[in-house]
């Protein structure tokens, strides 16, 4: 089957990418695919499990739940753009790290992109936001209680790098 | 899985969103925040012929809250109404309902109009806007209606919604002075759709007595169940009035159905019990206390 293919310019980690896709192209599949960024992993595409959020204009949002024409001329940030200049790990990927917040890291990449959304607009969660923030990942490996501590550690690595 | 092929189409105006609907007619949808056509899709329960992506077309994302109410455009995500603190203002029962839809990362791509043409009798949404009798506005090639919430919810995920109209807003109206909503629900998990959910509406007159009491029930009926409460508890003072009785009265006018989830008497005894505290807080906050 012929179907129409679109033209769409996305900025992904500061990088201008083009490609041509169908309109049914689901923008997780648009990076993984078209652009080869890997980082994003897709669990359930029903928008469930998290594990495709990225950052879309900065804020997280299922990449499985999106359409790459609808992301035409709009700035994304994968997992693999969390990293500092040189590949200095963020804040958050540090506090995931030290706390042991992942075993088989499936889920990670979308845990990491909704933290950091997080932490931005919220440098200091209480236990209870922390808690409400990642409640819409799933993880079947370290039964989140290593992820809520990363999500506080990395708030505080955080606040050290500003002072 | 993927979703299967469709024609694709960005309007960037109004008039071209109309225009592209009309022609589309009954093979045509309308995308929004696509948070449930986009499963729907990926599952392969839907599979329209053409799918009209309004998210380039200007005007649509407006939050207006005065003294009358709340319009909220068709493309203001759940989270833009959540965080919109005049919204929250002259209607906290937005912010009370939003808190409640799906997670923080969903509610920023979803909309409250979405929501609302989705029709999920287990939505909250819907039931805010059923309680508040507000109404939607639709729009096609034609004209304008406005459709008032209790003829716009026809049955499950079914609305007065039109093959080649777009809906551009929602009006909520604002409740009169010394009111208080809220809403409470049981889910099986943070975040799932409701296994029942009650949103309340208490208003008191000036010696702080019930004058008027509605809730609208979630996930117990093909749409959102309103019922009027205020001959079972008023004319008394709150702080006596007989919420089990109001209580009463809606698992009367409830019509659960039993699934996987919980049996229809569990969802009817869940409803008694989640009115009851929905309307003693919606009664506190009318007195201008904290719930
Ligand atoms: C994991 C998950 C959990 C969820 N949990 C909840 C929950 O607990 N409670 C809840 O209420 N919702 C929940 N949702 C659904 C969510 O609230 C959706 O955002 C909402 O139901 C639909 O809004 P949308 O903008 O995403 O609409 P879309 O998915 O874009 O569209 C939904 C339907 O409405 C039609 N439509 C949308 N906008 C218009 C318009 N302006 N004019 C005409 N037709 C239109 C579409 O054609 C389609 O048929 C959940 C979703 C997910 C993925
Ligand atoms: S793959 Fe997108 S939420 Fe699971
Ligand atoms: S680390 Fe394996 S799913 Fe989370």
């Amino acid at each position: 089957m012929n179907e129409t293919r679109h033209r769409v310019t996305l900025t992904v980690n500061g990088v201008l990418h083009e490609a041509e896709v169908p309109g049914r192209r689901l923008l997780s599949d648009c990076l993984r695919h078209d652009l080869g960024l890997t980082g994003t992993h897709v669990g359930c595409e029903h928008g469930v499990c998290g594990a495709c959020t990225v950052l879309l204009d900065g804020e997280p949002v299922r990449s499985c739940l999106t359409f790459a024409v609808t992301a035409d001329g709009h700035e994304i940030t994968t997992v693999e753009g969390l990293a500092r200049g040189g590949g200095e790990p963020s804040p958050v990927q540090r506090a995931f790290t030290e706390c042991h917040a992942l075993q088989c890291g499936f889920c990670t990449p979308g845990f990491l992109c909704t933290v950091t959304a997080f932490l931005r607009d919220n440098p200091a969660p209480s236990e209870e936001e922390a808690l409400e923030a990642v409640a819409g990942n799933l993880c079947r490996c370290t039964g989140y209680q290593n992820i809520l501590k990363a999500v506080h550690r990395a708030a505080e690595l955080q606040a050290e790098e500003d002072r | 899985m993927k979703p299967p092929p469709f024609d694709y189409h960005g309007p960037a105006t109004l008039g071209e969103a109309l225009d592209v609907l009309a022609e589309a007619g009954p093979d045509g949808k309308v995308l929004a925040g696509g948070q449930s056509l986009i499963p729907l899709l990926n599952m392969r329960l839907a599979a329209p012929a053409h799918i009209v992506d309004v998210n380039r077309v200007p005007g649509l994302d407006g939050i207006e809250a005065g003294p009358p109410g709340v319009r909220v455009g068709a493309l203001a995500r759940h989270a833009a109404v959540e965080r919109s603190p005049e919204a929250a203002a002259a209607l906290p029962l937005l912010r009370q309902a939003l808190r409640l839809v799906a997670h923080p990362v969903i509610r920023n791509r979803g909309t409250v109009v979405g929501s609302l043409v989705h029709a999920d009798p287990s939505a909250e949404m819907p039931a805010v806007l059923a309680l508040l009798g507000g109404s939607v506005r639709l729009a096609s090639r034609g004209g304008e209606r406005e459709v008032p919430a209790a003829e716009f919810f026809t049955g499950p995920m079914e609305s007065a919604l039109r093959p080649g109209e777009l809906a551009v807003s929602a009006f909520f109206p604002a409740l009169p002075a010394r009111s208080g909503t809220a809403f409470h629900e049981v889910a099986r998990r943070h975040g799932d759709y409701a296994v029942a959910g009650v949103a309340a509406a208490v208003t008191l007159d000036e010696d702080l007595r019930v004058a008027a009491a509605r809730v609208a029930c979630v996930s117990v009926g093909p749409v959102p169940v309103v019922v009027d409460v205020t001959a079972a508890c008023g004319p008394r003072p709150a702080a006596s009035a007989d919420w089990e009785a109001a209580a009463a009265a809606v698992r009367d006018r409830v019509e659960p159905e039993g699934d996987i989830h919980a049996t229809a008497d569990y969802r009817r005894h869940l409803t008694g019990v989640l009115a009851v505290r929905a309307l003693r807080d919606a009664a506190a906050a009318a007195h201008g206390e904290e719930a």
